[in-house]
């Protein structure tokens, strides 16, 4: 004699058939795990949309950024100032440089104030002098609120002019540049040539005076040892290669005076799952898990206490212990699955739903997705486990007396 | 010459106590291919005792219980139940029928078990419900049914996986005269065809369309012949 089969099929309408007995209650008893999946999948999709954000931005601006470093002192105390007078047209002569100046921040003497009178009190918070080639102001991406940059003839000529940050405006009190205003550094006058709204790199040129570097090194002499850097604005993918052949270029005697900074890698970039706020969540979503399952657990014990006549009619119709078991794991087990299938496009829309609120791209990983239907099967198994052993415990004869 | 469908040696059940209970006491019975038997006795007499161990729901703790001349109690569990699915129908008094479900999905589920093919199953529902003479609400969830029409859905059932042999405990004790005579009717039809019938009853008129009668008091089992309009009762 053959043993009592259950085909899967059957064991599958016969859950299904469990589940849609009772609507309302199954539905209720699914929440938990509904909830748990849709926080861990919406968890997981703003994270994988930020950090994508991240990305995004990185590829922009930080990988097409190299910094140069004057390291010449290090190597050599005697030697002196590591990039030549004509460091930017030695660099922009290189494939895939946009824009390079060298830069570095003017060191004034103790008592040196600057101000947008010549005379008066130097009240107002300090502000930061840089001395800066052309190539910086424009490598630097800026948005003009008002007037020009200084250009190349201003630099050869040492002209004293000065691009202003609007930050640096704000604590100056210079509002216009129609009134012509110049800004005293010392006693030392500069014609401002434009105010910069905004920039892509370098932000810190807005709390700044900038001058051109040829009128600094005139005034105040050179830079001290180590403060000149490079900045150069590459084309996209280029940025390593130039970082390895510009030491070279501008210094073929002593390459290792420049210390080439290239971008990060973007791979350390991507951020994981690692904010506080986000843990936070998941934990969350863990507890609105172990809740759901023990609410399909309780659902289930019910059901089995309630459908114990059936139990018995099953033995009594061939069914053995473990079809018994069987079918309520799969009960349970559907109900986590429904659950975390409705948790998953709830938490999918969520993802959708804060991504273009903030005109982001929304990113959920595929594998966040597939893997949280099966977290939510997995959870209505395991709630399933203590009431399938009580069901395939019920004596039949037991459950026919009723 | 075909081995006796149920063929008791001695069975006997008592109930681990404390106190222990002797529900039935060891007996000898044979029910042939083609009998009609039926089972009476006052109540708490050891009748649903003794069609528990029939019906292989149950073990007897003495004795040898051949079924179609296979010794039971040589069997594991898994064939037991097997074998249960198989060659024995239930029909109980309360139905048992599951009520979110129609009649024939109350017929299909006595092949989901027994490695019936999934193709013929609706034809064999079909096919049952109308032998019972319920072809015209094979769709009727047990609810809207009549208490008759419900013992015969669940006599469509038990017949379904054409067993071997038919288990049936107090079949009219929910009924009234009218459907139970509808239900004998149907019982006593299945018998003339060839089916193997164990009926347990109060009620005597059931139990006269019995080919033999069998009476339990106090777990004893005894066979009263009538012959010639003479009751002789012979202990077993
Ligand atoms: N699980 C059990 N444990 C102990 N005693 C039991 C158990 N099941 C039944 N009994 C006892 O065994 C005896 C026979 O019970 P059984 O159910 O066979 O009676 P019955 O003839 O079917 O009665 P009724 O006509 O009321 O259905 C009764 O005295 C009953 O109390
Ligand atoms: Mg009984």
């Amino acid at each position: 004699m053959q043993p009592s089969r259950l085909h899967p099929r059957d064991l599958l309408s016969e859950a299904l058939a469990g589940m849609l007995q009772r609507p309302a209650r199954s539905a209720l008893t699914a929440l938990g795990t509904v909830l748990g999946v849709g926080t861990f999948v919406a968890v997981l999709g703003l994270t994988a949309t930020t950090s994508s954000q991240i990305d995004a931005r990185f590829n922009a601006l930080t990988a097409t950024e190299v910094t140069l470093q004057d390291i010449a002192r290090e190597q050599n105390e005697f030697a002196g100032p590591a990039f030549p007078a004509d460091a930017d047209r030695r660099i922009e002569q290189l494939g895939g440089v946009r824009h390079a100046g060298v830069y570095w921040p003017v060191r004034l003497a103790p008592g040196t104030v600057v101000r947008s009178a010549p005379v008066g009190d130097g009240g107002g918070e300090p502000v930061d002098v840089t001395a800066a080639s052309p190539g910086v102001l424009e490598a630097a991406v800026p948005t003009l609120a008002q007037g020009r940059l200084y250009d190349e003839y201003a630099t050869r000529t040492a002209q004293p002019v000065a691009v202003i940050g609007e930050g640096a405006a704000a604590r100056l009190g210079i509002t216009t540049l129609e009134t012509r205003p110049a800004v005293f550094i010392g006693d030392q006058p500069f014609t401002v040539t434009g105010i910069i709204a905004d920039t892509e790199r370098k932000a810190d040129l807005l709390m700044s005076v900038v001058v051109p570097r040829t009128t600094a090194e005139r005034i105040w002499g050179e830079p001290e040892a180590g403060a000149a850097s490079m900045l150069i604005a590459t084309d996209l993918g280029a940025a390593r290669q130039i970082a390895h052949e510009a030491p070279t270029a501008l210094r073929p005697d002593h390459p290792e005076y420049v210390k080439a900074v290239p971008p990060p890698d973007p791979r350390t970039l991507r951020s994981g799952v690692g904010g506080d706020l986000d843990q936070l969540f998941l934990l969350l979503a863990g507890i609105c898990l172990a809740i759901g399952a023990v609410g399909i657990a309780n659902t289930t014990l019910v059901a089995v206490l309630e459908r114990t006549a059936e139990i018995g009619l099953r033995r009594a119709l061939g069914a053995r212990r473990r079809h018994v078991s069987a079918q309520f794991l799969a009960e349970s087990g559907a109900l986590g699955a429904l659950g975390g299938l409705v948790g998953t496009s709830l938490g999918t829309v969520t993802v959708v739903c804060v991504a273009v609120a903030r005109d982001w791209t929304p990113v959920v990983h595929p594998a966040t997705v597939a893997a949280a239907p099966v977290i939510g099967l997995v959870t209505g198994v395991v709630a399933g486990l203590y009431p399938a052993w009580r069901a395939s415990g019920i004596q039949p004869v037991e459950a026919l007396r009723r | 010459m075909t081995a006796p469908v149920i063929e008791f040696r001695g069975v006997a059940l008592t109930y681990p106590g404390p106190p222990p209970v002797e529900a039935l006491k060891p007996c000898e019975l044979t029910v042939e291919q083609g009998d009609f038997v039926s089972v009476t006795g006052p109540s708490g007499s050891g009748k649903s005792t003794f069609l528990n161990i029939a019906g292989l729901l149950d073990a007897p703790t003495a004795g040898t219980y051949l079924l179609d001349g296979i010794d039971i109690g040589t069997l594991r569990e898994q064939e037991r139940t097997a074998l249960r699915g198989r060659r024995i129908g239930f029909v109980f008094q309360s139905f048992h029928l599951l009520p979110h479900r129609s009649a024939r999905e109350n017929v299909l589920l006595a092949m989901v078990y027994n490695g019936i093919p999934r193709a013929e199953r609706d034809r064999r529902a079909r096919e049952a419900l109308i032998r019972v003479g319920l072809g015209h609400r094979v769709d009727a969830p047990p609810t809207r049914l009549s208490g008759g029409e419900r013992q015969r859905v669940a006599i469509a059932r038990a017949l379904v996986a054409r067993p071997a042999l038919l288990l049936c405990d107090e079949p009219t004790g929910n009924l009234d005269t009218g459907n139970a005579a509808t239900v004998l009717r149907l019982l006593r039809e299945l018998n003339d065809d060839g089916m193997t019938i164990v009926v347990i009853t109060h009620d005597p008129e059931v139990a006269a369309c019995g080919r033999r009668t069998v009476a339990i008091r106090d777990g004893v089992l005894t066979e009263r012949f009538v012959r010639d309009g003479a009751v002789t009762e012979r202990s077993a």
